[in-house]
């Protein structure tokens, strides 16, 4: 019964697999808009074994990683340091809200007169929009820290820094990783645009933008199939991550 | 850090027909914006003893303990512990609720260590004070899980020992028990009783149950309601260890309708 269960979530995959084939052996949409799952998942499993989206794929991870990484560098002690004021984090409340509102992706024109083409721009903007993301959260977490569990480590003696690190911090990480989470899929939905609109030559984004131009249409649902599985996996990475070291969140 | 030997009283406190008052509370005031809670309240606890406090909801049980241990503001008085502030003293203290009390990312027994973490004491002496305290409370919980693990009165123990772990002068007890379902409320009263007896600390516990109240204290604390004034300081001297027995016993029962006699008085005069 157990096992029964355990492949419930294949359940959904195979009825959309079923689906998909019907239409497509039917014909009921144009073939040359939508091929086949066969045909689809031959295109994505041969570019991920040794054509170019597997370096495509690359090259995005890299990006993504590598602004969530600035991202994360900047806003948790930033998070930190203004979370445990909560005057000090009412007086930056708006901007932090009104930037954090903003699309990133109206930042663009402004980081590529600061950064030029190429890579910093990508990197920086998936940064700058995954950092307020994080920063929010992590300031909440410290704020939200219980009550009684400040109180409980004042009474025992702890001294202001104490209480920032024993506890306040701790208390901070389960929201710090729900922040790191969002970020990262922000990161990598920035970095997909960037990749197709920006004068880049690689990437998943370009790939898919790529292949739509020359109507390749196995190509480019092979893109946005490793482009799923690369914003699933992320978010997973980061879950498995969270319950190694938050193991008491939600208890 | 030597152990927490009681000092005899020095008679630097405040006169008193009680003898060696551990704590004596002189000219309390506390307002709220609506509401003045403690007027120029004075008390003395006693030494060694367990008392209880009762009294009507909202009369400031827990704002009297909370005060005098430094968690709440006064707006005006003096709470001295042998002439020291509160400041100078090593007290404990136990939450209502546990489940936020502790922290859930120690172990149980590093949560019992961590105030002696804080006064730094080095680890092998660490382990060393909590297995002797464990050993003395003959406490048989599996320390070496996380809070969550624990079933609540397991938690509440854990946070009893991380207040005894420092060996404090004073333990106070925010009504520790509500929380928990009957059951585990007469189990965690034995294990309070047991400590209390082992340890002779002096203890303050709030508490809304009377029958709790009654059956562990050498007195009870009767407040008023607010702003509070003493009602009476009742005493209950069944000898210890205190049993079932004792809840049918006369005194106990006189006692506890006694109480409860001036506490409906004290709620109806609202």
């Amino acid at each position: 019964m157990k096992r029964a269960n355990a492949l419930l979530p294949l359940v959904g995959i195979a009825i959309l697999l079923a689906i998909w084939s019907l239409v497509s052996f039917l014909k009921l949409v144009d073939p040359v808009l939508l091929p086949s799952p066969l045909a689809t998942f031959r295109t994505l499993w041969e570019g991920m074994q040794s054509g170019k989206l597997g370096v495509d794929f690359v090259r995005t991870v890299v990006r993504t990683i590598t602004s969530t990484a600035i991202a994360a560098v900047i806003a948790i002690p930033l998070g930190i340091v203004l979370g445990s004021s909560e005057k000090v984090y009412r007086s930056v409340e708006f901007l932090i809200d009104f930037f954090r509102s903003t699309p990133a992706s109206a930042m663009f024109p402004l980081f590529l007169v600061l950064f030029g083409v190429g890579d910093r721009t990508k990197i920086s903007v998936a940064a700058f929009g995954a950092a307020l993301v994080i920063l929010f959260n992590v300031a909440y977490g410290v704020m939200n820290a219980r009550k009684t569990r400040l109180l409980a480590a004042k009474v025992m003696g702890a001294s202001r820094a104490r209480v920032l690190f024993d506890v306040m911090l701790r208390e901070s990480l389960p929201q710090t990783f729900v922040g790191l989470r969002n970020g990262v899929s922000l990161a990598l939905v920035i970095i997909v645009v960037a990749e197709m609109f920006i004068g880049s030559t690689d990437g998943l984004g370009q790939r898919v933008f790529e292949a739509q131009q020359l109507f390749d249409m196995p190509a480019m649902y092979a893109a946005i199939f490793a482009a799923g599985a690369l914003g699933y996996s992320l978010n997973l990475i980061f879950l498995v991550i969270e319950r190694r070291f938050v193991h008491w969140a939600g208890r | 850090m030597s152990s927490a030997v009681p000092s005899r009283p020095t008679g630097t406190h405040d006169e008193s027909h009680r003898t060696a008052p551990h704590v004596t509370i002189r000219g309390l005031c506390k307002g709220y914006t609506d509401a003045v809670i403690y007027d120029n309240f004075d008390f003395d606890i006693p030494r060694g003893k367990l008392i209880s406090v009762f009294g009507p909801n909202g009369c400031g049980k827990s704002t009297l303990i909370n005060m005098i241990a430094g968690l709440v503001p006064m707006d005006a008085g003096e709470v001295l512990f042998d002439g020291r502030p509160v400041s100078k003293v090593k007290f404990g203290y136990v939450f209502q609720n546990y489940r936020e009390a502790l922290f859930p990312w120690l172990r149980a027994f590093d949560n019992i260590a961590y105030p002696l973490k804080l006064m730094g004491i080095a680890k092998r002496e660490r382990d060393r004070r909590v297995e002797r305290l464990v050993a003395h409370l003959g406490v048989k919980v599996d320390l070496s899980l996380y809070p969550y693990h624990l079933s609540g009165g397991q938690q509440q123990l854990v946070s009893i020992m991380r207040a005894l772990i420092v060996e404090p002068e004073i333990l106070f007890l925010d009504e520790p028990f509500s929380a928990l379902d009957y059951e585990m409320t007469l189990f965690m009263r034995e294990q309070l009783q047991r400590v209390f007896m082992e340890t002779a600390t002096t203890m303050v516990l709030v508490s809304h149950d009377l029958e709790e109240a009654v059956y562990l204290s050498d007195h009870v604390l009767l407040l008023s309601r607010h702003p509070a004034r003493v009602v009476e300081f009742v005493p209950f001297d069944a000898p210890r260890p205190r049993t079932d027995r004792t809840m049918s016993d006369p005194g106990f029962v006189a006692t506890k309708a006694h109480c409860l006699k001036l506490f409906q008085r004290e709620v109806h005069r609202g």
